[in-house]
């Protein structure tokens, strides 16, 4: 059995333990601070980026944005409304290849490198951030973390059957290295940082 | 054994007769090597980065039976299938097997070096099966027949009336049409097509964790999740250098990856797979092929440390210069060039020379792989084993006889610069390999031991 083989291969071939270094240490950084790189970051990939100063200011800038798009699905129960309907489940994936615009709340969002994490969870259907044609992201300032590490740290031991890191729309650089967004996925991502 | 019919000097030749597409390649490529160094500069703790992920790596390789042990335990109770397979040939009847379970003969494939490695597009196709490429770089090498010539930038070579070309050709775009946006769309729509219709998809794996039997993908396109997720099968094919220790430690390595190989922050999309949706079918694919084998060679068992950013190949002279498929092996540049030797020494034994020995490579290498001095020691192991070239055999020992008597050498010093010097053409003529695509230097009157004798000695 090639299991077995290459198993006893390794053991055979592997060099003596190496010891795991110690973490990174976590950086603490002052939560404007966190706003403000988050902010440069995501624009500086293509996301557009609105702090705003309350939740509710952020259902009519949505319908703005949008008043031109067919299917508009929320994930987020408070900005469902007669235009935007609440996300139904339907256990097809296919059945939400005409989205144009998907409305999800992330867990967090890593101001480094300005990537949103997603769990089934928040996405409700594993497709929906992808298949969708715009995605809309709304985060409470208190989420967001400086980077990587701390960001797994709140992560943890999480039970997801599945969880992405989302930075910005879908895109490409391989025709001559010239930046294209919407690749596959989503054409572009707007996001929404409330206090 | 394979022989092939030529050899990198060879292939980088015909690279080499289009002068302006070189430098148009070279420039390119270390504008992304400068990107990478923008983007590395802005973390101050970047060198120590580095070091952690080497010596996660190190942990990782020093415990590997461990972990996969471990990974395949908690991937099964998670849901997945597992498979292992010892070499490309049961790989590719591995996933075979699984398509001909499901009576599938069409799949949508995401970016997956091993699957190149493992020939497993030509290998299906035999079969009568089809695999459309999904990745936007590697469909379009898919259409023009040609493998990747880059680990993250596949078409990197391709010039965009090229690939205008082929999209009039199999997608129907309007003749003469070279705007990338326009092409991207077209791309766009095509491949949506297929993603909404296959019922199986296939991605490579740049992550896999021991702690919890989860794997990790990575693109900018999204093109692995829209295959995976709308797919009844998902198969994920990965080396099994790929596990890391905990899910924790993915924060170094998603920290490093992306800002090494493009200078982004991260990729748009890092996606965790650790169960299969409802009603879905996830398969993993553990696959050694040579990799157990490479472990024991000390010497060169850091390169399996590589998490294939491609810094590397941007960074390297030769690279960038040669272009990627003058190295004739899946994974060109500095990494591919020790990587290839352990699969088959003889077919590849010019490939470790394709180097200036500078160091380039593993300055900027983000696990801190030793990659010149492996390229050098995989140069003693191969003319050990007699398997350079002949041309480089007879001009070491013709080297070795002049260096070792003074006499010799200064009498050969002394007639090369008379050579040089009143008969040029014997020295800058297609003969000579230093000529090509170089000016030969202008001669000194007299060499530095003559100099030193009349101006030092004599004080």
């Amino acid at each position: 059995m090639s299991r077995d083989k290459i198993l006893a291969a390794l053991r055979q071939n592997q060099p003596e333990l190496a010891p795991l270094p110690a973490s990174m240490p976590l950086q603490q950084i002052e939560i404007l601070e966190l706003q403000a790189k988050f902010k440069a970051v995501a624009e500086g990939i293509g996301s557009t980026v609105h702090l705003v100063d309350e939740f509710g200011a952020i259902q009519p800038m949505i319908a703005a944005r949008f008043s031109a798009e067919k299917r508009i699905l929320s994930t987020v129960k408070e900005l469902v409304s007669a235009a935007v309907p609440e996300f139904q489940f339907d256990a097809d994936p296919h059945s939400y290849a005409d989205v144009d615009v998907a409305i999800f709340k992330p867990e967090l969002g890593v101001a480094e490198n300005s990537a949103l994490w997603l769990t089934e969870a928040q996405m409700r259907i594993r497709v929906l951030p992808f298949i969708t044609q715009h995605i809309v992201m709304v985060i409470p300032l208190s989420s967001l973390v400086p980077d990587m590490h701390t960001a797994y740290q709140k992560i943890a031991e999480a039970d997801y059957g599945f969880g992405t890191f989302i930075a910005g729309p879908s895109k490409t650089a391989d025709i001559e290295q010239s930046l294209v967004l919407g690749a596959h996925g989503p054409r572009s991502m707007t996001i929404f940082i409330y206090a | 054994m394979n022989t092939k019919t030529k050899d990198h000097p060879e292939l980088s030749e015909l690279f080499n007769q289009d002068e302006q597409r070189v430098n148009w390649h070279d420039e390119t490529l270390w504008w992304i090597r400068q990107k990478r160094d923008k983007s590395a500069h802005g973390i101050p703790e970047w060198e120590t980065l580095r070091e952690k992920a080497s010596q996660i790596k190190n942990n990782a390789l020093s415990n590997l039976a461990d972990y996969l042990v471990s990974f395949e335990e908690r991937a099964l109770a998670n849901g997945i299938i597992v498979h292992w397979a010892a070499d490309a040939a049961e790989h590719n009847q591995i996933v075979h097997g699984i398509l001909q379970k499901h009576g599938i003969s069409k799949m949508v494939k995401s970016k997956s070096m091993l699957t190149e490695e493992c020939h497993l597009n030509e290998y299906l196709e035999k079969q009568g099966l089809e695999v459309i490429d999904s990745d936007l770089g590697e469909r379009i090498v898919q259409l023009a027949k040609e493998p990747p010539s880059h680990i993250v930038l596949p078409c990197i070579h391709k010039k965009k009336e090229e690939i205008g070309d082929l999209f009039h050709q199999h997608l129907g775009v309007e003749a003469g049409t070279s705007d990338p946006q326009i092409l991207t769309e077209a791309a766009r729509q095509h491949l949506r097509e297929t993603f909404l219709t296959r019922k199986a998809a296939l991605t490579g794996v740049n992550f896999a964790i021991a702690e919890t039997g989860e794997f990790v993908v990575c693109t900018n396109e999204g093109n692995a999740d829209m295959g995976a997720h709308l797919a009844d099968v998902h198969i994920a094919c990965m080396g099994i250098e790929k596990i890391i220790p905990k899910r924790k430690h993915l924060g170094v390595f998603l920290r490093l990856l992306a800002r090494s190989a493009t200078g982004q922050p991260v990729t748009t999309y890092s996606s965790h797979f650790k169960r299969p949706r409802e009603g879905q079918e996830m398969h993993i694919v553990l696959v050694d092929n040579g990799r157990t084998v490479q472990m024991g060679r000390e010497d060169f068992r850091a390169s399996l440390k590589c998490i294939r950013c491609g810094a590397c190949m941007n960074t390297c002279p030769v690279y960038r210069r040669s272009g990627g498929h003058s190295y004739s092996y899946a994974i060109s540049g500095p990494i591919g060039a020790i990587l290839a030797p352990n699969l088959d020494r003889e077919k590849y034994a010019d490939l470790p020379f394709a180097s200036t020995l500078c160091g380039s490579c593993s300055n900027v290498c983000p696990v801190k792989i030793d990659i010149h001095q492996q390229l050098y020691k995989w140069r003693q192991v191969i003319v050990q084993e007699g398997y350079a070239a002949s041309s480089k055999k007879m001009s070491m020992k013709l080297m070795n006889y002049t260096l070792s008597s003074p006499g010799i050498y200064r009498t050969a010093g002394k007639a090369g610069r008379l050579i040089m010097k009143y008969a040029p053409f014997a020295v800058n003529n297609q003969f000579n390999p230093w000529y090509k695509q170089r000016d030969m230097p202008e001669v000194p009157k007299q060499s530095f031991g003559e100099w030193y004798k009349k101006n030092v000695k004599s004080e």
